[in-house]
């Protein structure tokens, strides 16, 4: 098959300066050199794209996958290395970049357009599709600066798919707007992928990528770590992000190259049971109980046993983690079988479905067992509150002063 | 579909001068684009709109011929047409020099999300100003029909050429401090001060021949500065030899000025736009 995108060896060094001298004198008073740092921020990065797949890239805060994702794009040039790209480009780095906000929707759109590569003749053709999908029939006409924030980037959004690009980056866009709107984004993006064309997301959003791709790949501080199966690139990204987290590590979830613990095995967990307040209901509403266990099992007795629990949001954002013995629980001696309940008095948390990881392991850290992520529960808030905990927000009105 | 740009693109610390005259030659619609985009969002709710574009050399009419024909007394009869056609040159190299050099700066939130050939913006700017230069040229035609001035048609075909050249220098010049003031802020302030003594280099409030007089046989070191012989021609073709106080050379001598600085000017566009592909890499980091 052939590759859309082909990244060889690319390699991007920023320099980061302690004092920014952008002035003639400035810079004369320091004979010209400016006291920097280089920043490796990609490290010898190969990649390749095959035409027609959906390639997640992810990677924490500054591991340097967006930078990637610009060197495609264009925006930046790599310092060393090369990034062929095949077939028309769209970037969807920040939507509704470069509207002004004193023309209107339609000029916007047009110059929008030309911005990204398109001619009039053939921004004409799909103006109306574009206007539909924004759901801007109404304002089109209306200068930018009137839009609120939503209407903004649904023009954005709406402008970039129809550009009919080859190549589509994405850079965590998908997670704006309302939740209509997010889900039509989804839809193209499906419809797009249906149709063949090269999809490259960046995300930390482990989720979406198990979702959406069909490749992935993971980068930590500037080198690309894994690439292959989604599923497989996911687990060890998440096993590398933990082993970052210091609270993680201090939880005892520190469980990079877990399966080389030399106590590998010697306990086992047998299951994690999700139990909801009522069992033929299959969620949880805040402020309802909930509670984990954790079965276990040893052929030998095992002194030494601590069990962690780590919480990920819908979007595999790290919520909570927190293990046996910091909660003050001694299992004792695990022999044979046991089960070790974790129970939450009242669920904090709003909407969504939630990874549950856990681990057993020593008090010094070594992984006996891990399941990361096997088991989610879900949460159904009724309010209109949004977000992902539940705070205890009273609203008091009083006389102003 | 043919339409539609971009088929492969190769994206390394360098890329040829060919290639990206080809992709600013392909970004031709977005260069009519901001261009118009400039012009709107400048006249965007002002009653007045266009017209404040021909008050402000109406203006600078009034000023300096109260200035240099009443009060010091230029002894150039019927200065406004002088002084005009002369004004009409500087204010589009002015104007286009200035835009542009605060271009790429003022496009950062472009420059850092998409890709395009980022030349465009200081050519687009350079557009607008050539916009505005058309605008002015109506009140020069208005002024010269209230004198009832005759213009020397066999000079008209030399105006073209001679606006070619200065658009070509000025590009060359905005593509090099638009892409140097993304490093050094101070570059558009040191444009601002080094146009002040350069209008008054070029002869347009006062004659050529006073010049040259002073300079006799140096005077083409006068003649260096490119904007020079655009004003000149467009003085001859537009003013005339209407005044013996003025200059008139032959044909040719105007002719070989044009061409050596529209020569020149080329050289330095390619130049320039060598710089600015090496300068480029690193603008969304300075932005």
């Amino acid at each position: 098959m052939a590759a859309a995108v082909e990244i060889e060896n690319v390699s991007k060094v920023f320099k980061i300066y302690r004092e920014k001298y952008t002035s003639v004198k400035e810079r004369a008073i320091h004979f010209g050199r400016v006291p920097h740092e280089e920043f490796r921020a990609l490290d010898d990065v190969s990649l390749r794209i095959e035409a027609g797949t959906t390639m997640g890239l992810l990677g924490h805060n500054g591991s340097g996958k967006s930078t990637l994702l610009k060197c495609v794009a264009g925006i930046l040039q790599p310092t060393n290395g090369t990034v062929r790209t095949v077939g028309r480009l769209a970037a969807l780095l920040e939507l509704g970049a470069g509207f002004q906000p004193d023309l209107t929707g339609r000029e916007n759109v047009y110059l929008n357009a030309s911005i990204l590569g398109l001619k009039k003749g053939f921004v004409d053709r799909v103006f109306d599709e574009i206007v539909a999908f924004a759901e801007l029939e109404r304002f089109i006409d209306t200068p930018v600066k009137h839009y609120s924030s939503g209407m903004y980037i649904r023009l954005g959004f709406a402008t970039a798919v129809h550009v009919d690009p080859e190549i589509l980056l994405v850079d965590e866009v998908l997670a704006v707007g309302d939740e209509s709107f997010q889900r039509k984004c989804l839809d193209k993006v499906r419809t797009f992928q249906a149709e063949g064309r090269t999809i490259v997301v960046v995300t930390h959003a482990a989720d979406l990528v198990r979702q959406m791709c069909d490749r992935a790949a993971a980068l930590d501080h500037g080198r690309l770590v894994i690439e292959g199966d989604p599923n497989d690139v996911i687990r060890e990204f998440r096993e590398r992000l933990m082993s970052g987290v210091t609270s993680a590590a201090e939880v005892g979830l520190d469980v990079a190259r877990s399966e080389l613990s030399p106590l590998w095995g010697k306990v086992k967990i047998d299951e994690v049971e999700i139990r909801y307040p009522e069992a033929d209901r299959h969620n949880v509403r805040p402020g309802e109980p909930l509670s984990f266990d954790v079965h276990l099992s040893a052929e030998e007795p095992v002194s030494d046993v601590v069990i962690g629990i780590a919480v990920y949001g819908p979007m595999g954002q790290y919520i909570y983690g927190t293990n046996s013995s910091l909660k003050g629980a001694d299992l004792g001696t695990v022999s044979g079988r046991k089960r070790v309940r974790f129970e939450l008095g009242n669920v904090p948390l709003l909407d969504g479905t939630y990874g549950l990881t856990v681990g057993a392991h020593t008090i010094g850290g070594l992984v006996y067992d891990h399941w990361e992520q096997k088991r989610r529960f879900e949460v159904a808030a009724g309010g209109r509150d949004e977000g992902l905990v539940a705070l205890p927000i009273e609203v008091v009105v009083g006389e102003g002063d | 579909m043919t339409d539609l740009p971009l088929s492969t693109r190769t994206i390394t610390p360098r890329g040829h001068l060919g290639t990206r005259v080809r992709d600013i030659f392909r970004y031709r619609e977005l260069l009519v684009n901001l261009v118009r985009k400039d012009l709107k969002v400048r006249y965007k709710s002002s009653v007045l709109g266009f017209l404040w574009s021909l008050l402000n050399p109406a203006m600078l009419l009034v000023v300096y011929y109260f200035v240099f024909s009443v009060l010091l007394g230029s002894g150039i009869p019927r200065f406004p047409i002088y002084l005009l056609s002369g004004l009409l040159v500087w204010n589009l190299f002015n104007v286009g020099l200035l835009s542009a050099t605060n271009s790429v700066v003022g496009n950062a939130g472009i420059v850092n999300k998409v890709w395009f050939p980022r030349e465009v913006l200081p050519l687009s700017a350079i557009g607008a100003a050539l916009v505005h230069f058309f605008l002015q040229s109506i009140v020069m035609v208005l002024a010269l029909l209230a004198f009832r001035h005759p213009v020397e048609w066999r000079f008209l075909p030399l105006l073209p050429i001679a606006l070619i050249a200065l658009l070509l220098f000025c590009a060359a010049l905005s593509l090099f401090t638009a892409a140097a003031n993304v490093y050094l802020r101070d570059m558009q302030h040191f444009v601002e001060i080094a146009l002040l003594p350069w209008f008054f280099c070029s002869p347009i409030v006062y004659s050529y021949d006073l010049i040259a007089s002073k300079l006799g046989r140096f005077s083409w070191l006068y003649l260096l500065n490119p904007v020079t012989p655009v004003v000149l021609v467009f003085q001859r073709a537009i003013y005339g030899d209407y005044s013996s106080v003025v200059h008139s050379f032959p044909y040719w001598w105007y002719a070989r000025n044009v061409a050596i600085v529209l020569v020149a000017s080329l050289g330095l566009v390619a130049l320039s736009l060598g710089v600015f592909r090496r300068l480029e890499g690193n603008f969304t980091e300075e932005l």
